[in-house]
């Protein structure tokens, strides 16, 4: 079978600083997979290079074995077949929330209003918000927030969910609700690639784990390979400076 | 209770002096005569009407405009790079000449070309001419409440599967336009007054007509007649300025408070 994401020789520079640097990778179907790294590493820009919010340099990305970098190609249809949930949320402040969730699903995919709102509020009930449709984002704690986007991205039922560090701008007792979110997701089968700093996390719901440095993957394998014994001094250091930090 | 005494006796007391100082009748009589303000005021105030619905159509030919040039002006698309070069010369040229002299140069210039199927009324001249130079003023507002929105919000509309166009109508402009509606009523405050600069090209509006009455009668109570009915519309629409200004940095305040965004 093939993959629902994979990468070949994927390159990024911005000006002369290069942010990917030849990314192999891919991403089974029902799969998830974990980049991690420290800050700079190019998590983030590959994510969004698959969603193709930024052009990448070379190499290639394929969703479920089709090229989708083919430069002069229409980049609108694919991202609505992906699903981005950012570090910051994102959320659209003059929206409620309900809106927000639907925006996508009727604007971009033509789902009447109706269905729409519905499935939405199907899917807030199912995050514990059900009773917050009608609310505006800023009235929202941060790990509530990051549900409604979870949320936002599900409704377009993507066939890849791209989770770009989501928990790394809430208050640590917030962390729980939204991984418990990604835990369930995970368990439903949705094909997920998650750039993140909890270990802990990655460790328990990952298939694969990609240890980045510079743009690189300089090793990657199993959760029990990558946490238990790292075979690349690269990574045994990245994990021995987090376990130091008392990060994991 | 102190200030309401101290306003009573600085204001009672500079009257005192006005009133009593040995020029007043004469002050009195040619800026404030009753009689020659009741002969004139009715002409006058039809004069303001014609001001204030020159005004109103010119105020939607600026919104739209404006707003035009301003998405021509932030546009990125490279195919569209020619579109937001004359986006910037526009801007650039009718915001640094001076109102009257566009007023002028279109109220007269464009009849002397004496083209066929060309409006040649100074009242429709008058106002292009106002449009074009406060559809550049306005562009500025909207471009920099365009800009003023964080590209991740362009950037999470995208992701979504949203076009360039729908990104910018759904989640970007909403956003920008009520964050610019206090600088956009500044100019139409303003744009309330130049109306009376078409005034130039022989319109009956209010500031000519009252300029034609003292011109004929030396006094000058029908210019008073006209600056009244014109702060009857500014001051209350500055006041309404004001307030939603303070609303809008409470609300921004608020914003912050609730941490990050």
């Amino acid at each position: 079978m093939s993959a629902v994401l994979e990468l070949r020789g994927v390159t990024k520079a911005y000006g002369s600083h290069e942010v990917l640097r030849g990314i192999d990778l891919e991403v089974g179907e029902h799969e998830a997979v974990a980049l991690i790294g420290a800050s700079g590493s190019g998590k983030s820009t590959l994510l969004r290079c698959v969603d193709l919010l930024e052009e990448i340099d070379d190499g290639d990305i394929l969703l479920d074995g089709e090229a989708i970098t083919v430069p002069g190609r229409n980049p609108v249809p694919v991202r609505r077949r992906l699903g981005l949930v950012f570090q910051a949320y994102n959320l659209f402040p003059h929206r409620s929330v309900i809106e927000n969730v639907i925006l996508g699903a009727v604007k971009a995919q033509g789902m009447p209003d109706k269905e729409a709102r519905a499935a939405g509020q199907t899917l807030l009930e199912r995050f514990g918000l059900g009773n917050r449709g009608g609310d505006y984002p800023d009235r929202l704690s941060g790990g509530q927030q990051q549900r409604v986007a979870i949320a936002r991205a599900l409704l377009t039922k993507p066939r890849a969910l791209l989770l770009d560090e989501v928990t790394s701008a809430l208050d640590p007792e917030l962390v729980g609700e939204v991984l418990e979110v990604i835990r369930e997701l995970k368990q439903e089968g949705m094909t997920m690639l998650i750039a993140t700093h909890e270990m802990g996390f990655a460790r328990e719901v990952a298939d694969e784990v990609c240890y980045l440095q510079d743009g690189q993957i300089i090793e990657r394998g199993s959760p029990e390979e990558i946490f238990v014994s790292p075979s690349k001094p690269d990574t045994q250091r990245f994990l021995a400076r987090l376990l130091a930090a008392d990060r994991i | 209770m102190i200030s309401t005494v101290s306003t009573i006796v600085v204001i009672g007391g500079l009257l005192t002096l006005l009133i009593t100082s040995p020029g007043w009748p004469a002050v009195k009589q040619t800026f404030f005569s009753w009689s020659v303000f009741r002969s004139s005021f009715s002409q006058v105030l039809a004069g303001f009407w014609l001001d204030v619905r020159l005004f109103l159509v010119v105020e939607v030919v600026v919104l739209i405009a404006g707003l035009l040039i301003a998405m021509c002006r932030t546009t990125r698309a490279p195919a569209l790079f020619p579109l937001r070069l004359i986006a910037i010369v526009y801007v650039d040229v009718l915001r640094g000449v001076p109102t009257i002299l566009v007023v002028y140069l279109i109220g007269f210039g464009v009849p002397a070309l004496m083209l066929s199927g060309v409006p040649t009324g100074a009242v429709v001249l008058g106002g292009f001419a106002l449009a074009l130079c406060y559809a550049a003023y306005v562009s500025e507002v909207f471009r920099a409440g365009i800009e003023s929105i964080h590209p991740s919000q362009a950037g999470a509309a995208l992701a979504l599967g949203l076009t360039q166009t729908q990104a910018m109508r759904h989640v970007v402009l909403p956003q920008a336009v009520r964050r610019v509606v206090p600088p956009l009523l500044n100019d139409f405050i303003s744009l309330q007054k130049d109306v009376a600069l078409i005034s130039v090209l022989g319109p009956q509006e209010a500031f000519r007509v009252a300029q034609i009455f003292a011109a004929s009668q030396f006094n000058y109570t029908p210019l008073i007649a006209a600056a009244l009915l014109y702060l009857c519309v500014t001051i209350p629409l500055t006041r309404i300025v004001d307030r939603m200004q303070a609303r809008s940095v409470r609300e921004r305040g608020a914003a912050v408070a609730l941490g990050p965004r």
